[in-house]
């Protein structure tokens, strides 16, 4: 009698303890997957606010209209090579004024000074990053890969405009390039 | 609270706890009683404790004097990530889990974990996590060597190969983690004595219970950053490769919604231990039980809020900043509660100073040192200069050394009676605890200074305006190391014998587990304590 009262209860805790695990389990795999949901929901974030200085990725339309002559802005262009790519790579100007809803249209200059064919891609990023989603690129070489062969060097556009609603308080803007080799990626 | 305790270890019959006979190497291998498990992981996180020690030496050695004499500065990195990592996840970590084991069932009257098979393996994967962390030194890659933080794309495409190694490594010790936690949840739910309801649970009970929680949430997320790692660098993904569309800067982001859980993770349960050890030197109840409990679980809630107070310097919007810095700056109201709860305890009781009240009130004073250093780093405008700089090593030592080991020290102390059936000897006792206390404030206490006047960490090298204090700190690390030895001694001491234990060796002691002989029996509670 009194063991298989015994017996009951440690089946009865048995299944609170199987209750309780399967919860625990939810959250753990629950958790695992917000991990992996963060990434998708920064970049939408970023997008919404700009936080990370990326810029729009696909052409903007521009259409002339409304230019505000009252306000100029600096913008400034620096570059950087990525460790391990061989390029020399460098606007062409340092910097331009520019009123805002005005186009504009800048080089860069880059040469592959190895020996071997490489692939290269440069990734924009704006700073104060909440200026990113004011600045517009109508076109811009960073939007495709650039393939250079041994030696060969090119001049790159670049044509942008920055919004009229662009806070009062930024007055300068830096457009920075990062420039990879992504032969390795490409080929495979 | 009084107890009814019918816990007469032969008085039940019929049961099979067939690990009870085994001997040799099969009774550690196969046991599912908590208390060897509980054994295990703390001499498993000890040993661990004297490895990373002995790296820890290595770079103090170093430092000794400006320029380079012992070690390359590549191999400098690999110990400064090793050391961290070895510290945090082999010391500290297991050595919680280990009281956990020991002490849970006996607070809350059960006869053992609730699920006593989890149990062994979340112990017996651990040495296989580090034997890999640490074998990692002798391969031709080198250990790893991105910090224990291993930012992208330190860890990615600048890694010297070890990120395999590592990232199956960190799997391992999160499974491990995860199992242990769950374990420890369910076991707090389902087995608690009848009439032990949650607010009458010891405050070391509940702060595990909190703990075990914070694992469950965020060793997840750990588990999941260190994959994306390991895609990115072996599989071609661009999670945090900014050529290929991703941003490292959002390896940061998870990492430290990991991270700052996590350090939380390492100071809870000793808060839990220090609430139950004053009380009992005090010979008063805990002032603001319940107060405590609340502050523990804002603690663990407000955590997952303050993740980006460690990234303040990567160009985060105004905004951003703010909210990170109030929100950093809010930690400080519960966990001022504790320091004054435990002051208040103290206040007008009778108190004597054997070794465990003496680590606890160290623990007291110096972790609320760490805590201020930590509100100086919570300022984003001065963070800027503090950021990655020795002030920094210096505030997570305070809170970890003098905080969370001290904690450990405190608590080894006070149940080894208990565990051994002897008295620990308490003339070493003390030595082990003031040798530690003076050392220890030598070795990090410069250091803020050095950071202050802006000597970068993780450097093998500094300028020369560094140098006599880095001395000093190095002096104060080979001496702390070296009292450590003095705890080995003791321990061993008491293990193999001494003067008896009484079942309560502490007059003002309270709780289920000195209601049971001591050493205690291999089984206790095989029948519930009545509580009232
Ligand atoms: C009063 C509460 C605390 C505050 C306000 C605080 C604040 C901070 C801040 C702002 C930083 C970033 C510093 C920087 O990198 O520039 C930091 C770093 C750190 N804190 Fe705390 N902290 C507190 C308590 C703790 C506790 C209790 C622990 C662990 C037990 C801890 C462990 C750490 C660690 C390990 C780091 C350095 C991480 C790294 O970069 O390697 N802190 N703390
Ligand atoms: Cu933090």
């Amino acid at each position: 009698m009194k063991q298989d009262m015994e017996k009951e209860t440690e089946q009865n805790v048995q299944q609170k303890n199987s209750k309780v695990i399967k919860k625990l389990m939810l959250i753990v795999f629950g958790m695992f997957g917000f991990g992996f949901a963060l990434v998708p929901l920064y970049d939408v974030f970023c997008d919404i606010t700009g936080l990370n200085g990326k810029t729009n990725d696909v052409a903007a339309v521009y259409s002339a209209g409304d230019i505000d002559t009252s306000r100029t802005i600096t913008v400034q262009f620096i570059t950087r090579t990525a460790k391990g790519i061989p390029w020399q790579f460098n606007p062409v100007i340092n910097e331009v004024k520019v009123h805002p809803g005005e186009m504009k249209f800048v080089k860069f200059y880059a040469k592959n000074e190895s020996d071997r064919d490489i692939v290269g891609q440069a990734v924009p990023s704006v700073s104060p990053g909440l200026a990113a989603a004011y600045f517009q690129k109508i076109e811009c070489f960073c939007f495709t890969q650039q393939p250079l062969q041994a030696n060969e060097e090119i001049e790159m556009g670049l044509q942008f405009y920055v919004d009229l609603e662009l806070p009062e308080e930024i007055t300068t803007l830096t457009l920075s390039y990062t420039l990879y080799d992504i032969t390795g990626k490409v080929d495979s | 609270m009084t107890t009814d305790v019918l816990n007469d270890h032969d008085s039940h019959e019929g049961e099979h706890h067939d690990d009870h006979k085994m001997t040799g190497i099969k009774r550690w291998l196969y046991t599912t009683n908590h208390k060897d498990i509980g054994s295990m992981y703390l001499w498993f996180s000890f040993i661990m404790f004297l490895i990373g020690g002995a790296l820890a030496m290595v770079i103090r050695a170093e430092l000794f004097q400006p320029g380079l004499q012992i070690v390359e500065p590549d191999f400098f990195n690999q110990l400064t990530t090793v050391h961290g990592l070895i510290m945090v996840f082999g010391a500290i970590m297991p050595a919680f889990v280990g009281f956990a084991n020991w002490m849970l069932p006996m607070m809350i009257g059960a006869p053992d974990m609730a699920l006593p098979r989890l149990n062994n393996w979340s112990f017996w994967i651990l040495p296989f996590a580090f034997a890999i962390l640490i074998g990692s030194f002798f391969m031709e890659s080198g250990a790893p060597n991105f910090g224990w933080t291993f930012y992208a794309p330190l860890s990615t495409t600048y890694s010297n190969g070890s990120t395999a190694f590592f990232v199956f490594a960190v799997h391992i010790m999160g499974i491990s983690s995860i199992m242990g936690a769950i374990n420890i949840v369910v076991t707090i739910m389902n087995m608690r004595a009848p009439g032990m309801t949650y607010m009458k649970m010891p405050l070391f009970v509940w702060t595990f219970f909190i703990t075990a929680y914070l694992l469950i949430a965020v060793m997840p997320i750990l588990a999941g950053v260190v994959t994306m790692l390991l895609t990115d660098t072996y599989f071609g993904t661009s999670f945090f490769d900014a050529a290929g569309g991703g941003d490292p800067v959002l390896f940061q982001h998870i990492f430290w919604f990991f991270g700052h859980p996590e350090v939380y993770i390492m100071i809870l349960p000793a808060f839990g231990i220090v609430s139950t050890i004053i009380p009992a030197f005090s010979r008063k109840k805990l002032f603001g039980y319940s107060s405590m409990v609340y502050a523990t679980a804002s603690i663990a809630f407000l955590s997952f809020i303050v993740w980006a107070h460690h990234m303040f310097t990567t160009g985060m919007p105004l905004f951003g900043e703010l909210f990170f810095m109030y929100c950093t700056m809010l930690i400080a109201v519960p966990t001022g509660v504790k320091v004054f709860n435990w002051m208040a305890t103290m206040w007008r009781g009778s108190m004597t100073f054997e070794t465990p009240m003496l680590f606890s009130i160290a623990f007291v004073i110096l972790f609320t040192i760490g805590g201020f250093s930590g509100l100086m780093l919570a300022l984003t405008p001065v963070d800027f200069q503090y950021h990655d700089t020795y002030f920094v090593v210096a505030h997570f030592h305070y809170v970890l050394v003098t905080g969370s080991l001290f904690s450990i020290f405190a608590g080894a102390y006070y149940w080894l009676p208990k565990w051994t059936g002897y008295m620990y000897n308490e003339t070493l006792g003390k030595v082990h605890f003031w040798c530690s206390l003076i050392s220890v404030n030598l070795l990090f206490f410069p250091m803020h200074f050095l950071g202050l006047a802006g000597m970068p960490r993780r450097i093998p090298d500094y300028a020369l305006q560094f140098a006599d204090f880095n001395k000093w700190v190095s002096i104060g690390g080979f001496a702390f190391g070296l009292s450590q030895l003095i705890f080995l001694v003791v321990v061993i001491k008491c293990i193999r014998g001494g003067e008896k234990a009484p079942a309560k060796p502490w007059e003002g002691a309270e709780g289920l587990e000195w209601t049971v002989a001591s050493p205690a029996p291999y089984h206790t509670f095989t029948t519930p304590p009545k509580i009232d």
